[in-house]
């Protein structure tokens, strides 16, 4: 058993974004263990002030480049709701396709590119080109189909262009949907081989159960994308639903000094957010064909391992497929109709909340009668989530200290850990303390 | 001799432009590695180099004075040096903060003055250092990018349009969005991104920039006689990603 460890991870790799991770264990005390997020203040909610509703999204996509999409998603619904917008089930179709499509892009760079490399015991993707090459070649084919099933309907995937307040600016055709649906049927393949990897690397996958709450958007209609409510779950079962409008009372965000981020908390110390997280409060809405994957992969609500967020996120991506294709046919059926931006009816304030790769994404904006922005707030996931990194950090390294773990195992782990939560660190920096008049 | 070495290195931004590369798919990836080595990339590698690198990809804004040195150990280890997205090019969407002097307070609150979350303006990377080339937009385009890589692994110099959107525009017959009742940037806007967005239905938004010599009164002008903007707001859109173009 070590007595004496000294690990300081500045600006961990393979993950968005900059954190640190620092412990310091002297006598066999343990002096430091810090999850750290060093990472540039951005100051968005500042900068949209005095931007016309038609351009706040276009700023707000900017906060980040891997959920460009969500946040784009998140800016236009809490506009609409602010601006008394109901749009078009066809609209709302297609804004769910692209976002399976977002955390299907986004989850496929994390399995493949940001977590396998450990389980494989490589640096990164690209020693394994020479001993894994079909592996590789199939995370970018997934990559670039991803691309080009959001692209389809955002106009791109980095920043979309077509998705504002109101509807589309412009819709893709028929054919070219008919011909993605073909695509993402014969992507179902490549998601088995996926599954079959990760299988084959399972045991790399820490051991470690930590109880937490579990935190989601909850629909009633399909497993929970857009607000609805919040529900949250423990480990034992219990259930709590929360009204969106009280968002600010269940993130609870507070300053710690580690961190530009903020953490937060609701019924516990801390709570998750992201895919498992959705995966233990929503498992009983998603696709069949995503629970027989689950099942699989030894995946079961409630699961407590945070290093399987990954897995299941293996399961939303085959949820995305399936959903988007039976999406798809829907809309064929009816025939792509051109249809006019819906028009604001006020303005006043709105709030949304929006499931991306990484958990809930809220945004709530407030609107002058020129339909010029005069308050924001966004509140991001990966802020939701360093709490709980933090109180997995408390209770692992002394079980690693326990365990006879050397150093490199330890900072291996906690490493890990992190990157299993996916963090998307560049989004989390920044939060906000108004008062909304609604 | 080995393959050129390439690096991706990131400051304060979106990471978009880093991802817009892992878009560009197996055949260009793995095409583009039998001709460079990536030997630093941190969204996706845990691999690092203190070795010399022939191509520095650098990508986001210089917002704190810390980063200087960062970039000046980079500028030192590298041949080029390209500027990578808009927030290195120009401090892009990050530089709309330049011109108001509360964004700590309004985002911090009370802990506004907590000395980690110091950040100054957002500068392009060319305040810090010496910058050989510049691949604009937010994002990036990726094919920008490979076609400015193809030319410098061939010893050529990369080409970069210093005519305006309205270029593309016209070319693609895209109808101007004025005519749509809606408003434009792209008759200052530095083409080469293929004037994706108002074949879209949008407005340009001049993530690339500006020409070299861009008519900036006349761009307030048109925005108000011909899109009914007040003055304020003209002023502040032609701020949207140029904010640290303009006076």
């Amino acid at each position: 058993m070590l007595q004496n460890v000294d690990i300081d991870i500045h600006h961990l790799t393979r993950v968005e974004g900059h954190g640190n991770i620092v412990v310091n264990v002297s006598n066999g005390t343990i002096e430091t263990c810090e999850w750290q997020v060093p990472e540039n203040p951005r100051f968005f909610e500042a900068m949209v002030r005095g931007r016309h509703y038609s351009e706040v999204a276009r700023i707000t996509s900017r906060i980040c480049g891997i959920c460009a999409v969500g946040h784009t998603l998140a800016s236009v619904t809490a506009t609409e709701a602010a601006l008394g917008i109901e749009v078009t089930p066809q609209t709302r179709a297609l804004r769910t396709i692209l976002k399976h499509a977002e955390n299907f892009d986004s989850h496929t760079v994390h399995v493949h590119v940001l977590v396998a490399p450990d389980l494989f015991g490589a640096p990164s993707i690209f020693p394994l080109i020479p001993t894994h090459g079909e592996v590789v070649v199939r995370a970018l084919r997934l990559k670039r189909m991803s691309h080009e099933w959001g692209s389809l309907i955002g106009g791109r995937t980095t920043h979309p262009v077509t998705v504002v307040p109101g509807g589309f600016t412009s819709l893709p055709s028929a054919r070219d949907l008919k011909a993605m649906r073909d695509r993402l049927i014969e992507a179902v393949p490549d998601l088995e081989g996926t599954a079959e990897t990760i299988l084959s690397v399972a045991d790399k996958l820490p051991a470690f159960d930590r109880p937490t709450e579990y935190m989601a958007v909850h629909e009633d209609g399909q497993y929970g994308l857009f607000a609805g409510s919040v529900e949250t779950i423990l480990a034992d079962g219990d259930r709590a639903r929360y009204d969106i409008k009280d968002y600010l009372d269940i993130t609870n965000e507070f300053m710690v000094p580690q961190s530009t981020a903020k953490h937060t908390k609701n019924r516990l110390g801390s709570y998750a957010a992201g895919a498992l997280a959705r995966f233990n409060v929503n498992y009983d809405q998603l696709h069949p064909e995503a629970k027989r994957i689950a099942e699989k992969l030894g995946l079961a609500p409630i699961c407590t391992n945070p290093y399987m967020n990954s897995v299941a996120q293996v399961v939303e991506c085959v949820h995305a497929v399936y959903e988007s294709v039976r999406l798809i046919d829907e809309l064929l059926e009816v025939g792509i109709v051109e249809e006019g931006l819906v028009q604001p009816t006020r303005f006043a304030s709105g709030i949304s909340a929006v499931e991306v790769p990484r958990g809930i994404l809220y945004h709530e904006y407030s609107y002058d009668d020129d339909g010029l922005c005069t308050e924001a707030n966004c509140i991001i996931p990966t802020n939701q989530n360093h709490g709980n990194i933090q109180a997995d950090f408390d209770e692992l390294l002394p079980q690693l200290i326990a365990a006879g773990a050397s150093e490199d195992e330890m900072a291996l782990k906690l490493s890990m850990l992190v990157r299993a939560y996916d963090p998307c660190i560049s989004c989390s920096t920044h939060y906000l303390d108004v008062s909304f008049v609604r | 001799m080995g393959k050129p070495k390439l690096a991706f290195f990131d400051f304060t931004g979106c990471e978009g432009c880093q991802i817009e590369f892992t878009n560009l798919g197996p055949e260009v990836i793995l095409e583009l590695l039998e001709h460079v080595d990536i030997v630093e990339f941190r969204e996706a590698m845990t691999e690092t180099t203190t070795e010399r690198i022939d191509i520095a990809l650098v990508e986001g804004s210089f917002t704190r004075e810390k980063d200087r040195e960062r970039l000046q150990d980079i500028r030192a280890r590298s041949r080029i040096v390209i500027a990578y997205g808009a927030c290195a090019c120009t401090g892009g969407i990050n530089a709309l903060r330049n011109h108001q002097d509360d964004y700590h307070e309004y985002v911090y609150g009370e802990d506004a003055r907590m000395p980690h979350l110091q950040s100054g303006p957002a500068l392009p990377i060319s305040a810090a250092i010496k910058v050989d080339y510049f691949a604009h937009g937010c994002p990036a385009s990726k094919d920008e990018l490979v076609r400015i890589l193809s030319s410098l692994l061939h010893n050529d110099t990369p080409f970069v349009p210093s005519y305006p959107v309205c270029v593309e525009c016209k070319r693609l017959g895209t109808v101007c969005r004025f005519d749509e009742g809606d408003y434009c940037m792209g008759m200052v806007a530095r083409a080469g991104c293929g004037a994706p967005c108002p074949a879209l239905g949008i407005p340009c938004e001049a993530c690339r920039g500006f020409v070299d010599e861009p008519n900036l009164r006349s761009l307030e002008t048109v925005l108000m006689e011909r899109a009914g903007f007040s003055q304020e707001r003209a002023v502040g859109k032609s701020r949207m990603f140029t904010a640290n173009l303009r006076s």
